[in-house]
């Protein structure tokens, strides 16, 4: 039996063909709407309830981290900390100002306390990003000023190595004298700040991140294109196929699917490299001569095969299950109405893919747009793509502001592609195997 | 498929020409994963086919690579097989140890995954539940940001898990997570969660909620309903997220080098430096066992959707 409370009772009552003159009432006398509003907060508490934890999990390990990558992006605090003096001077005259002989004996006693706390090394790091050569001449300079420099400290200082002059250097301790920055942004935009503090173009050798986005925008619509040419016959196959035969030949897509990324990827090396498998087998057969073997791995050619083969399944399942719902009846429609094969083709069958072609080249291009270790592992120099330089400047070089700000470039794209997905596909359609 | 009887010379030639070039492509999407199989019990330290191997001579083979997995990193790989050497290879080689890490990582990731993630798609497809559009999209989103992005901010955030709170005016230090297995196995399960929002929501799909009110109105409270009605019901749905959850951390190497120590060295790490650095046929025999076990999982897999959708009625 229905507790008091229960609205359906009501709903029962009503739908049984009780005379609706009388207000709704639940069995213990209440408005029925009240009733119903309080199990429906009811409920709606409970289905908060139980996604809360999970939903403060993501937070704290996902939306959290990422935030703190956004703040590192802007802030760099490796200067303005540890040159506390210096860093008040500029703050107190503004840009254009000479240094004065105040702001040489700041900066004196400001490198002698970084050289006595070995925290030069940060300074000079920082300086480096704006103005590459110069963590030396800071490390070094920490070498010789332990023991106190005597004024003019602008002498003492030019003493020990004449670019302390340079009007660049000065400019460049200026920005990093204030923690917060928009210059790793500026710079991954290859834009830089001239000494006066206006946005220019960065010389020509150092504009390598417009070229590495355009890279990665370009093979990513590459290797989308190919997924298509390559996914669609399969699809097609797969879903016009009786049900036991299509679900064996599932089997080759869904294996590689689940195989590991870097087993794929080693496998590519194994075919691909230049005493590989297939390199032999050209070889074997005639079509090249033993010493014209081709370089197809280690450069973008690597790249673009080995990316195919792992995101083609992501094409393939998306188009599958859009192909299995269409109608066969329709092809035949037109083609007993006189359309020829490619004409029922073109106007009939295609368009009716179209929902599952967007699912599912928005996928893989998000997916490629952020690839990572395959181009790591096969790309060569000229396969490497925007998440290499990021994870470079992580681990190698170490300028984790510049890291961030290119990651936060990329993270604004592919948030843009997810949102035209969610739009175009709704992200509760996403089906996985 | 079948070719139409009313098809026209140049149809059926199309048609030929079509089933080669799907065939073309199923050969590119499985070669390179077979390939690797048979190159794995190469007896020589190449990447190809010896002559020996193509005419079948059995010197050509040899598990020299596999027994390779067991010795590499051994303090005496050399001394008899006793128990000392067992004892030895347990602690000491490498991928021994990191099967060991992979293994314990992934069963702690999978289990925190696949417990908030059930319970979360229970609440979420609730009819109630308000703003269900915008917070799948919170829980999805590690699945769709580049695992790079997801890694660098892991990054700052276990170099120093209380920043965030000094933004709020509240200085507070805490440990580290950077190198600690606590680290990665979060770090894992946030990797998983999509997969297993996903799969369960999936499930809950053609699951006919009366089933859950009826067992209320019999009397059974909230807890018995789950375990004993709604459980068994998206079981299958459950696993096969499990599972999904658990190949991801098994798979997983950029967040596991970027937040990880040397102690948690896992096998996709180990791989990730032994093709880095010099390519040996051990990885083969690394990607052959993994090609066993993906081959293992899809099929628990496949066997669960079936029995899910029989359960549900979706199919015979």
């Amino acid at each position: 039996m229905a507790t008091p409370l229960d609205p359906h009772a009501a709903i029962v009552a009503e739908a049984s063909g009780l005379p609706p003159a009388a207000p709704l009432t639940t069995a213990d006398g209440q408005p029925l709407a009240r009733a119903l509003n309080r199990s429906r907060r009811k409920a709606r508490r409970q289905a908060l309830l139980l996604v809360l934890p999970l939903l403060a999990f993501v937070v704290i390990t996902f939306i959290l981290p990422i935030g703190q990558m956004l703040h590192r992006s802007v802030y760099n605090p490796g200067f303005a900390d540890n040159m506390p003096r210096i860093s008040a001077w500029f703050a107190e005259n503004p840009r254009g100002t000479d240094p004065d002989e105040a702001a040489w004996a700041a900066l004196a006693a400001d490198l002698t306390e970084a050289a006595e706390a070995r925290t030069i090394g940060i300074v000079g790091t920082r300086m480096n990003y704006d103005v590459p050569g110069t963590r030396s001449l800071f490390t070094s300079t920490g070498r010789q000023v332990r023991g106190g420099l005597e004024p003019p400290y602008r002498e003492a200082l030019l003493e020990i190595d004449g670019k302390w002059a340079s009007p660049e250097l000065w400019a460049a301790m200026r920005t990093g004298a204030t923690a917060y920055t928009a210059n790793f942004y500026l710079a991954s935009m290859d834009l830089t700040r001239d000494n006066d503090g206006n946005i220019t173009e960065a010389p020509k050798e150092r504009q390598v991140y417009g070229m590495l986005f355009m890279r990665t925008f370009w093979l990513s619509a590459l290797i989308t294109g190919m997924t298509f040419l390559l996914g669609f016959p399969v699809a097609h196959l797969l879903a016009t196929l009786p049900t036991r035969k299509s679900n064996l030949l599932m089997i080759l897509v869904l294996l590689p699917f689940w195989t590991s990324l870097l087993v794929r990827t080693t496998a590519w090396i194994v075919l691909l490299q230049q005493q590989g498998v297939v390199n032999d087998i050209m070889v074997w057969l005639g079509i090249i001569g033993d010493g014209q073997r081709l370089q197809m791995i280690y450069n973008q050619t690597g790249t673009i095969i080995a990316m195919t083969h792992i995101l083609l399944p992501f094409m393939i399942l998306p188009l599958y299950s859009v192909m299995r719902t269409i109608n066969p009846s329709y092809v035949r429609a037109a083609r007993s109405l006189g359309a020829t094969s490619w004409t029922a083709f073109r106007r009939i069958y295609f368009p009716q893919t179209l929902p599952g072609l967007g699912a599912g080249a928005l996928l893989v291009f998000i997916l490629a747009v952020g690839y990572y270790i395959t181009p790591a592992l096969v790309g060569g120099s000229s396969g490497q793509l925007i998440s290499n330089m990021i994870a470079m400047h992580m681990t190698e070089t170490l300028n984790w502001s510049m890291a961030a700000a290119l990651a936060a470039l990329l993270l604004a794209g592919v948030l843009i592609l997810y949102w035209v997905y969610d739009r175009l596909v709704g992200i509760d359609n996403l089906k996985l195997g | 498929m079948a070719l139409p009887t009313y098809a026209s010379k140049l149809e059926r030639v199309w048609h030929w020409a079509y089933l080669a070039i799907c065939t073309a492509i199923f050969v590119f999407l499985i070669a390179p994963i077979l390939v690797v199989i048979p190159l794995s019990f190469n007896a020589e330290p190449y990447f190809t086919f010896t002559e020996e191997m193509l005419s079948l001579d059995p010197d050509g083979y040899s598990l020299r690579w596999y027994d390779s997995l067991l010795t590499f990193g051994m303090v005496a790989p050399d001394a008899p097989r006793n128990a000392a050497w067992w004892a030895d290879m347990w602690t000491n080689a490498r991928w021994v140890n990191a099967a060991k890490n992979s293994i314990i990582i992934g069963v702690f990731a999978t289990l925190l995954a696949t417990v908030l993630g059930t319970l979360a798609a229970l609440g979420l497809s609730q009819r109630e539940m308000p703003a269900r559009r915008a917070i799948m999209a919170i829980l999805i989103s590690p699945m769709i940001v580049p695992i790079i992005i997801s890694a660098t901010g892991l990054f700052f955030f276990y170099s120093n898990p209380c920043e965030a709170l000094t933004w709020i005016g509240l200085n507070v230090q805490c440990g580290r997570l950077a190198g600690t297995y606590p680290g990665v196995i979060l770090a894992h399960a946030m990797l998983g969660i999509p997969f297993v929002i996903i799969t369960v929501t999936a499930t809950l799909v053609g699951f006919d909620q009366s089933l859950s009110r009826a067992a209320a109105s019999l009397g059974a409270n909230p807890r018995t309903t789950f375990f004993r009605v709604v459980m068994p019901l998206i079981l299958p749905g459950v696993i096969s997220g499990a599972l999904f959850a658990f190949v991801t951390s098994f798979d997983e190497v950029v967040a596991v080098l970027f937040i990880a120590g040397p102690e948690q060295q896992t096998i996709p790490r180990q791989m990730w430096s032994g093709i880095r650095d010099q390519i040996s046929p051990a990885i083969l025999a690394v990607a052959t066992l993994l090609v066993v076990f993906s081959i293992a999982l899809l099929t628990t897999v496949e066997m669960l959707r079936r029995r899910g959708e029989r359960l549900r009625g979706l199919a015979p």
